[in-house]
């Protein structure tokens, strides 16, 4: 892990972030500062605009305005490599298994040693809680192993910051407490995890911080899972 | 091995292995094109001297159109998942995408020629007056700039609501050109007749079209 280790202190810095889709502002105006080696559980309501930043920050979406500054790189292409993204979606293709999945990814990567490639891929596998050996199609997986194999593609490239939408939606309450404890120990190698969840009890003990979105602004910071009452009501 | 060849290879590899699991575009094409040439033999039951006239204009349409088949499918299996967002925020090129996606779509229409030539032959009683290798190479020629510019229109109409009907709108007439060079130039192959103007015109067209895409690719790919 040397690249975790010199990961500096403010990992991600967004100011002033806007994002419009047409006339409708999902992201209005955030700014905010992110350190490595913590776990961030990002709460809010469906459309507070959770998954739009998180777009945002893996470089899927161009901000309208502002800056956003991840490694002290401004432009996502240049540390791509430290990110690891995972949507709600699998971004795994049903028709090949998990380990062919993982391979073609790798490659993508770089990852293209024949040895150590298999290496990674068995080891990731391995700490999702799944069967490398597994042949059966990602598309017959349930969708708990589907999250989580989603979950080793996004850790195969060892990123210093892993953006993770929705990783326990459709998990059972077993899986999500293993993948809770998986979370907990890449947050120990210094990786920076940010967790756009509606189940923010999961992460009641593991999460650093509690980020509260509402209208497309953060609108509070806690320690803790209770939203305070004096939180900025950004509607106004 | 360079890393972007690398990465071209391992993308066409995996639409090959997908298609070879799914078999959902060469299944179609096949029977799209296995359609046109029975329907058309027998509303028309050309002689050989006629089918030589028509021939060039009737395999090309029924290639195009079986292509367009092909089209939709590569850039499908992507958005299934979301699966081109993974391949978004890796530090892969996005012409290894592109030249890859091409490769694929080439070798899927090259099979489907490869099948349906003989079935031409046999239903419209052809035979080249003119050389057959001028005939392969228009075909390896045409082929390429029907995938090349489809390959990308198709990415382009990707996240449009229609996207099936938006890849002809664009497709059909952007290759006009092409599709007047290789319907002229096979039916004057078959008649024995000089082609070497439209086979100039399908390289031109081949290399124009082709660095015009590699240029704009990786903009269309990263479109919201």
């Amino acid at each position: 892990m040397t690249e975790t280790a010199s990961v500096p202190v403010n990992v991600i810095t967004v100011s002033n972030l806007i994002k419009q889709f047409g006339r409708f502002a999902a992201l209005r105006g955030i700014t905010a500062e992110f350190s490595g080696g913590k776990l961030y559980a990002i709460l809010g309501d469906n459309g507070a605009g959770k998954t739009t930043l998180l777009r945002t920050l893996a470089g899927l979406n161009q901000p309208s305005s502002g800056e956003v500054t991840i490694l002290g790189a401004r432009k996502f292409h240049d540390i791509c490599r430290q990110v690891g993204y995972m949507a709600h979606p699998s971004l795994l293709y049903d028709e090949m298994s998990g380990m062919e999945n993982l391979e073609y990814f790798a490659r993508l990567y770089g990852i293209t040693d024949g040895t150590r490639c298999a290496e990674v891929i068995r080891a990731v596998i391995l700490s999702v809680g799944l069967d490398p050996d597994l042949v059966r199609p990602v598309g017959q997986y349930s969708q708990g192993m589907r999250q989580r194999m989603s979950l080793a593609r996004a850790l195969l490239n060892d990123p210093a910051i892993l953006l993770l939408d929705e990783p326990f939606s459709n998990v059972d309450s077993r899986s999500a407490a293993e993948m809770v404890g998986l979370l907990a120990r890449c947050r120990e190698q210094g990786k920076a995890i940010f967790v756009v969840t509606h189940q923010g009890s999961l992460l009641e003990n593991t999460a650093d911080e509690f980020v509260w979105m509402e209208y497309g602004k953060i609108v509070a910071r806690t320690r803790d899972l209770k939203r305070p009452e004096n939180a900025e009501d950004p509607s106004r | 091995m360079s890393a972007p060849t690398g990465i071209t290879r391992a993308t066409l590899f995996k639409d090959l292995r997908l298609e070879w699991r799914s078999k959902d575009a060469i299944n179609s094409m096949l029977f799209f094109s296995l359609l046109v040439v029975v329907v058309f033999s027998f509303s028309f039951d050309p002689t050989a001297e006629e089918s030589r006239q028509i021939a060039g204009g009737l395999i090309w349409v029924a290639f195009l159109f079986a292509a367009v088949v092909a089209l939709n499918q590569t850039w499908a299996r992507e958005i299934r998942n979301q699966v081109l967002d993974a391949y978004r925020v890796s530090p892969a090129p996005a012409n290894s995408l592109f030249i890859a996606k091409t490769l694929g779509n080439f070798i899927f229409v090259a099979v489907l020629e490869a099948l349906m030539t003989p079935l031409f032959i046999v239903f419209y009683r052809l035979r080249a007056l003119g050389p057959v290798w001028q005939l392969i190479l228009v075909a390896a020629l045409g082929t390429w700039a029907l995938v090349v510019n489809g390959t990308f229109f198709a990415a382009m109409s990707l996240r449009t609501r229609s996207r099936e009907i938006m890849l002809p709108l664009l497709l059909f007439p952007i290759s006009i050109p092409a599709l007047l060079a290789m319907v002229q130039s096979t039916t004057a192959i078959l008649n024995g007749e000089g082609a070497h103007f439209w086979i100039v015109l399908l390289v031109t067209y081949d290399l124009v079209f082709t660095t015009a895409c590699l240029l704009l690719f990786e903009t269309v790919l990263n479109a919201e």
